[in-house]
């Protein structure tokens, strides 16, 4: 199908852009990498009245970084992030999972703000984004807020900005040196979106005892899951076999929610978790120096 | 309302006024007449819209002409100088039998171009791997991996 008729603007500037949206949040859509959007609209599910087509804003498309962190623009393709040196040094889990996002052919256009933005809970960024406990920036005419990611997702496709503003900025701290991670996920087909899916960071002390762990979720719920529970029974402790079967068995069967979809059914899903979270905490704790 | 836009198309430029809401794909067919450019889905899943934008593929049924303004974009046409002279990527389709009803040759080959440009060498595993973004209803795609091996040797 086509999509419905729209008006069209393309501003240079962030500060244009804030203007129009501001003037026009109620009928307006930003236009990112249309990867999302634009089959919404072939669809004629979404029908916005007036398109603000942010590609033209060259100042929300960098990856920089300070002492203690990236700064990645809203903007940025997937596909620079899957080859940023930067992004690879300091936050090695995000480098290994971006090529899981759909083909190069979408990755060459999807951005890192409309994946997160669009907050599809089978998406990788957002599980990323909780999991590098991310700081994301929002803008309106009337100034900036700083949001927590856990703050962010507020359920199936909804976040929590209002609806004139723009994320503009990505914040993710850098990985330490002693923490380990994995990230693991099932697709019926390579670039296919995962029946499951799991990032998992373990810290280790110089005993090889867990000082933190993380095991965030795609796919299990109305967001980014986050099965804090399990990660919690993991630390001050030496990481056995068993230990890593209970916190398994924790996150699968009591902390995520999967729904099931065509492709599978949640019993399915949840066995994934459970065997991919086993897998990934393997691979957690051997990047980290542990034993395993 | 129409707004007018310049493209370069397989080294053409082209001046056209277009209405927003009209797809990459649909100008390219349309407005331009090079039907070499499938359209199966719509949605970005099948792939056989694929071309090169400013040299990398992208799906043209995701972008709003409009969005191609002042840039730089290669279709399957552009790819050979003449039809006894097929780009060496296209030879070895016809020579590995690569295609049967060629719906989805066109995304394919427009797929390939960069891959093979960034891998000269592809193992099996990669290519199948970079084959994962378009759909082809006939052949198996046996026969695809082999026209993309063919065509690395050619290319070298
Ligand atoms: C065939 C196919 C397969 C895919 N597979 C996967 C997959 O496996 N995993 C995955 O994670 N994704 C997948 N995607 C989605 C892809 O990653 C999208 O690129 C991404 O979800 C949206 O990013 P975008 O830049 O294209 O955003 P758009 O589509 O342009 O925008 C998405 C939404 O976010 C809003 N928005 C965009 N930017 C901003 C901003 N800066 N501030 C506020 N609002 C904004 C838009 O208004 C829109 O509502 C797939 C897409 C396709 C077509
Ligand atoms: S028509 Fe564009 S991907 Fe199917
Ligand atoms: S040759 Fe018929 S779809 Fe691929």
């Amino acid at each position: 199908m086509k999509p419905a008729p729209f008006k069209y603007h393309a501003p240079h500037l962030l500060e244009e852009a804030l203007s129009l949206m501001n003037q026009h949040a109620d009928e307006a859509k930003l236009l990112a990498g249309g990867q999302s959007l634009v089959p919404a609209m072939n669809f004629r599910v979404v029908q916005p009245s007036l398109l603000i087509d942010l590609n033209h804003v060259q100042e929300m498309a960098y990856i920089s970084e300070d002492k203690n962190a990236l700064h990645i623009g809203a903007m940025a393709r997937e596909r620079q992030l899957e080859f940023n040196a930067s992004i690879e040094t300091r936050t090695p889990l995000l480098h290994e999972a971006v090529p899981f996002i759909a083909h190069p052919q979408i990755r060459n256009r999807g951005t890192i703000g409309g994946s997160i933005v669009n907050a599809d809970p089978a998406a990788e960024l957002p599980v990323l984004m909780l999991a590098l406990d991310a700081r994301l920036k929002a803008q309106s005419i009337s100034g900036e807020r700083w949001i927590n990611a856990k703050d962010f997702f507020a359920g199936m496709f909804t976040t929590a900005l209002e609806p004139n503003e723009i994320l503009v900025e990505i914040e993710l701290p850098f990985m330490s040196a002693h923490t380990g991670w994995s990230f693991m996920e099932v697709a019926p087909r390579a670039g296919d979106y995962a029946l499951m899916g799991v990032a998992a960071l373990v810290t280790l002390d110089e005993n090889g005892k867990c000082t933190h762990a993380k095991l965030v979720y795609l796919n299990a719920g109305d967001g980014p899951v986050d099965a804090k529970d399990a990660a919690k029974s993991l630390e001050g402790e030496t990481l056995s076999d068993a230990l890593m079967e209970s916190a398994a068995a924790m996150a699968s069967e009591k902390e995520i929610n999967p729904f099931g979809n065509v492709h599978t059914s949640p019993e399915f899903q949840r066995h994934l978790a459970k065997v991919l979270t086993k897998k990934a905490l393997k691979q957690a704790i051997q990047r980290a120096g542990g034993a395993q | 309302m129409t707004h007018s836009i310049t493209v370069t198309v397989n080294e053409k430029e082209y001046t056209r006024e277009v209405e927003p809401r009209l797809l990459l794909s649909d100008f390219l067919r349309h407005e331009l007449g090079l039907t070499g450019t499938h359209v199966g889905c719509e949605h970005g899943v099948c792939g056989a819209c694929t071309i090169l934008f400013d040299g990398e593929s992208i799906r043209s049924c995701l972008i709003f002409a409009i969005q191609a303004d002042g840039h730089n974009i290669t279709t399957v046409e552009g790819l050979a100088t003449d039809k006894d002279n097929l780009h060496p990527l296209q030879q070895s389709f016809w020579e590995a039998h690569g295609l049967q009803c060629g719906y989805c040759t066109p995304g394919v080959l427009m797929t390939l171009i960069p891959f093979l440009k960034q891998n000269p060498n592809p193992s099996e595993d990669e290519i199948r791997h970079a084959l994962s973004g378009n759909l082809c209803r006939c052949t198996g795609y046996q026969h695809i991996v082999d026209a993309v091996k063919l065509a690395a040797e050619k290319m070298k």
